[in-house]
């Protein structure tokens, strides 16, 4: 069996929603400590790849391996418990509970060491400190993405989970999300991001996949897929 | 003049439709958890609190017939707390939970059945008639007859009524408690806010559904035996009776809001009873009959007006 060590692992995953198939065996790999990031055009199935690692749909053939341990339809709840954090890309915060109180959620998981780790967040997103009894819905859309992430970081994660983080928000907020993913990445969490915004996306990832009417298109590092003709054509407004 | 007005609303109008308020708003606050957390309308609601109610007279009468002196009513409830708790768990099991990703519309039927099937169990169990609850006439209290009377005033409030309103805030204060400063009220907060979010950050949402059920079975349990104590008898229709205002209360206060349904029980209570105050003129404003009219009336206005509720709780 092939055991290169890889944090996740998506083998030839077939799946969609009810009836309609969206992924027609899509092949994606994390190694420990990396960033990767799919992206690709609306409809490619991105989004419906992170769903089909969260046992959200209905997988039909294929795996998905978490430390080579097969977690292939574990129901979300317990995804979690087995170490993949996620973020959704909307409605990501309890908008009628505090920041603290959503920390709180995230730690659902956890049984110990929280008031630790809830001072670490703070650290890491020393904005939400000053606002950790503000209800979540009273922020603003980067503040919502960093509870988003930050209550997502309250469990011991193996592997993070994101879906678009900066999409919808100001040029000045997506640079500081990008760089929180960094100082995430290098506290040890390996990333897996899914990003509409494919040049700033591949710029700080060590790796990419362009997946194309589900199925993969391109693969690379990211530096790679940036310089790539075709990839900067398609996908990076018009290249060169 | 003034004194005669100011007495005879207070004493007939004003603490009876507070008091009434209180029972809608503990029946309420299952509601509208139900609602928010597992998205449906729960009809069987107004019976758990009738059910409560007999278990609870039940009680009483055994410890009266085995003893010789009945337990205190608010005794007697907590064992019928627990077996209320009980029924729901296994009606969820049985008659809800396989309807949980089901379209909503199968599980409200689901309730609907389950309204009729515990009614017509009680019908069957302690008989279709009237039950006595407590005997006699419910005195004023007199130390505030004879306080409120040295200052010329006539203020006569029984002691029946003391105990629903007392008993309500201590039960409302126990559940703001629960939802602001425990992990699994938190948690109810959480899925009440979003289930599918609850889902992706690992929470249990059957623990959460549990816990709904025993917060909502309590409170009903407790107002379906206050209800009785007001009414001083028992009817298997009682519940049902309880079933609208409820829910107008429930949507008055927003759906999912707690406090929400507090304040929407309350206002209903008191507006049913100020309704057939003699506002104008000497006879009622409103012939009583029309009370339950009043919280449709507040109920449609509200739905059209505003949907969410003065908290802003979910609109479908």
């Amino acid at each position: 069996m092939n055991t290169d060590n890889f944090t996740l692992e998506l083998k030839n995953i077939t799946a969609g929603y009810g009836e309609s198939e969206i992924l027609h065996g899509i092949n994606l790999k994390v190694k420990p400590g990396e960033i990767v990031a799919i992206i690709g055009p609306n409809g490619a199935g991105k989004s419906t790849a992170i769903k089909a690692i969260l046992g959200l749909l209905n997988i039909t053939k294929g795996s998905v391996l978490l430390d080579g341990n097969d977690i292939t339809d574990t129901p979300p709840d317990r995804v979690v418990t087995k170490g993949i954090s996620y973020v959704p890309q909307t409605h990501n915060v309890f908008v009628n509970l505090s920041v603290q109180e959503n920390l709180e959620m995230g730690a659902w998981t956890r049984t110990d060491g929280i008031p630790e780790r809830l001072d670490e967040m703070f650290t890491l997103f020393p904005d939400l400190r000053e606002k950790r009894r503000q209800a979540a819905g009273s922020l603003s859309g980067g503040q919502r993405q960093m509870v988003a992430m930050a209550k997502a970081l309250m469990v011991d994660a193996k592997v993070l989970l994101l879906d678009e983080p900066t999409a919808g928000l100001s040029p000045k907020y997506r640079g500081e999300i990008f760089s929180t993913i960094q100082d995430i990445n290098s506290s040890g969490v390996p990333i897996l991001i899914v990003e509409q915004n494919a040049k700033q996306a591949l710029g700080c990832a060590n790796r990419g996949y362009v997946l194309v009417e589900g199925t993969n298109r391109y693969e690379g590092t990211g530096k790679e897929l940036l310089d790539d003709r075709e990839v900067a054509r398609m996908f990076l407004g018009g290249g060169e | 003049m003034w004194e005669s007005f100011g007495f005879e609303f207070v004493n007939f109008y004003f603490v009876p439709g507070i008091v009434l308020g209180c029972i809608y708003a503990l029946g309420a606050i299952g509601i509208t958890l139900t609602f928010g957390i597992l998205r449906f309308a729960n009809f069987a609601h107004g019976e758990v609190m009738m059910t409560g109610a007999y278990v609870t007279w039940t009680i009483m009468a055994l410890t009266g017939a085995l003893f010789g002196w009945a337990l205190h009513p608010l005794i007697a409830a907590i064992p019928s707390v627990f077996l209320m708790i009980l029924v729901f768990f296994v009606v969820d099991r049985f008659f809800y939970k396989p309807f949980r990703k089901a379209p909503t519309i199968k599980v409200v039927m689901a309730s609907f059945g389950m309204m009729l099937v515990i009614r017509s169990l009680v019908q069957i169990l302690w008989g279709p008639n009237q039950i006595t609850f407590v005997k006699g006439i419910a005195k004023p209290n007199s130390f505030i007859r004879e306080l409120t009377g040295s200052m010329d005033m006539m203020i006569l409030v029984p002691n029946k009524h003391f105990l629903i309103m007392g008993g309500t805030v201590v039960i409302v204060m126990l559940l703001g408690y629960l939802l602001t400063y425990t992990r699994i009220g938190k948690a109810m907060r959480a899925v009440s806010d979003s289930p599918d979010l609850a889902l992706v950050t690992g929470i249990d949402v059957e623990v959460v559904i549990r816990a709904t059920w025993i917060v909502g079975g309590a409170c009903a349990v407790a107002a379906g035996v206050f209800l009785a104590t007001d009414i001083q008898m028992l009817e298997t229709t009682m519940g049902f009776r309880m079933l609208l205002p409820m829910f107008a209360a429930a949507i008055l206060g927003g759906i999912g809001k707690p406090y929400g349904a507090v304040l929407g029980g309350l206002v209903i209570g008191l507006a049913e009873e100020l309704s057939s105050y003699p506002w104008i003129g000497d006879a009622p404003l409103l012939s009583p009959g029309y009370k339950s009219g009043v919280a449709f009336s507040i109920m449609i206005v509200m739905l059209i007006v505003r949907p969410s509720g003065i908290f802003k709780g979910r609109t479908f």
